[in-house]
């Protein structure tokens, strides 16, 4: 079963998430990847504005193939979000509410999505020719020289998200892994997270 | 001496990476459909569903099957008696790279001064190309475009020759699951063994050049790909990382003799959207 979520987000549907939701987005999203992300921390250093209006705003972490002629878009599944880390703080303290990615995120993001009451979606890497038939329609609205990392404006419909952080400090990845995981056939490896706890606890 | 026109050698390699883009091989398709039946978690069969999905919307609506189109990472088996007419072999590869990301729609995604300007050279080139001598008048050309997602997980370890097998399995495992959902599971892992730093890493591309799931022919590197497969599957990553039983759907090992003061390994990651195609001209 799938949440309908109709955007731009509100505090009280964002508090109504938890990871491992399904949920299908129908509104506006923006693009934005690492060149554009650069610009606009670049912007907020110089006290500039942002080129998009990020109160409330989804950014969808993509660079979309060229689309071919009479499509709205080509390609469009997400890039993997650990790259944009260093960045999504910020911009979630500027109102930013969800980002859409593919892979996990750092201690740093998911402290900003408590503080700031937002979620983090995956949507399915490597699935970019299905996502790309629920938007609708794109428009470059910023960084238009950056060619597939500009931003672009998306009117998406039904688009499929999984909720893998939310604002609770739940988190899908570590809560899948720890229940899939078989210790038991793993030999003499011993996983990141006991590794973890090895060098953290010194006392042995 | 046979002639092989460096057109035909540009066409071909426009061709195959248009090719590559939008059809999923057959051998990945069969991995992903026997990984959707036996997959335990709800959540990663949907996953795995919706990934067959897409290699069939991408195949019948022509478009690519994921937006990264890759670095054009091109493996050449050139004959010794092939004479190339008309132009040399890099220039005319590099021209089918930008015909067939220019007229295919694909995504250009290389730029030049990596440390610095970082400018987008237009066309995706150049390509990065693996060049064999083998005997024979023929020229077989294999495309091979990388995602960045997961070439970016790529990792090289010179263990010391005593950490051995385990030191081996230990590696490769670390270096899944840190990798986590980055690479996009389920994954191909492409595992080198021996010879030098470099030549350890495309021993570990050059695994992923192989039909997905064929054993290597040496039966003790076929033992070593079982335990690397089942044991990447028991971290619990799953697909995309969200939980479950398939985070890859094979692991390839190729190996190589090496220095006595040394075990070089090395891990190259493909995501499931592993895309490969050959022609022989």
């Amino acid at each position: 079963m799938s949440k309908e979520i109709r955007l731009p987000l509100t505090e009280d549907t964002v508090a109504g998430l938890r990871a491992g939701d399904h949920v299908r987005l129908t509104g506006v999203i923006y693009t934005a990847r690492d060149a554009a992300h650069k610009r606009m921390i670049e912007a907020l250093d110089r006290g500039e504005p942002l080129p998009i209006d990020i109160k409330g705003a989804v950014i969808y972490y993509v660079g979309p193939t060229p689309e071919r002629p009479g499509r709205v878009i080509g390609a469009a599944g997400p890039t993997t979000s650990m790259r944009l880390n260093p960045y999504t703080a910020r911009l979630m303290a500027q109102g930013l509410k969800a980002t859409i990615g593919k892979g996990g995120r750092s201690d740093e993001v998911k402290e900003a999505l408590k503080r700031c009451k937002g979620v983090y979606f995956l949507a399915v890497g490597g699935t970019g020719a299905l996502l790309s038939k629920r938007i609708k329609k794109a428009e470059v609205v910023a960084y238009e020289d950056l060619g597939t990392e500009a931003i672009r404006r998306l009117e998406v419909e039904g688009f499929p998200v999984i909720v893998a952080n939310d604002m609770y400090g739940n988190d899908l990845l570590e809560l899948g892994k720890a229940q899939y995981q078989k210790r038991d056939r793993l030999g003499s490896y011993v996983p990141v997270k006991e590794k973890a706890a090895q060098s953290n606890g010194g006392g042995n | 001496m046979r002639e092989i026109e460096a057109d035909q050698i540009s066409n071909k390699v426009a061709e195959l990476f248009i090719d590559a883009a939008h059809n999923l091989p057959e051998d990945v398709v069969a991995a992903l459909q026997r990984a959707r039946d036996s997959e335990e978690s709800p959540l990663g069969r949907q996953i795995l569903e919706e990934i067959l999905e897409n290699a069939k919307t991408a195949r019948e609506e022509m478009i690519p099957l994921c937006q990264d189109t890759g670095t054009s990472v091109v493996f050449v088996e050139l004959g010794q008696e092939v004479h190339i007419a008309g132009g040399d072999l890099a220039e005319a590869i590099n021209r089918g790279v930008a015909k067939g990301y220019t007229e295919g729609f694909l995504r250009k995604s290389i730029v030049e001064r990596p440390f610095s300007a970082r400018k987008n050279t237009g066309d995706n080139t150049p390509a990065v190309v693996h060049l064999e001598l083998v005997p024979g008048d023929k020229m077989k050309i294999t495309v091979l475009p990388k995602g960045g997602g997961c070439e970016n997980m790529s990792r090289l370890a010179i263990l010391l020759p005593g950490q051995g097998r385990e030191g081996v399995v230990d590696f490769v495992l670390r270096a899944v699951e840190e990798a986590s959902g980055n690479p996009c599971p389920p994954l191909i892992l492409g595992v080198g063994i021996g010879g030098t730093a470099e030549h350890c890493m495309s021993l570990a591309k050059k695994a992923l050049t192989r039909r997905v799931g064929d054993p290597n022919p040496d039966p003790e590197a076929a033992d070593l790909e079982r335990e690397l497969l089942e044991k990447v599957n028991a971290l619990g990553l799953g697909p995309q990382a969200v939980g479950g039983t398939n985070t890859a759907l094979a692991v390839h090992v190729e190996t190589f003799p090496t220095h006595i003061t040394a075990l070089p390994v090395a891990v190259n990651i493909q995501c499931h959207s592993a895309r490969l195609k050959s022609a022989e001209l």
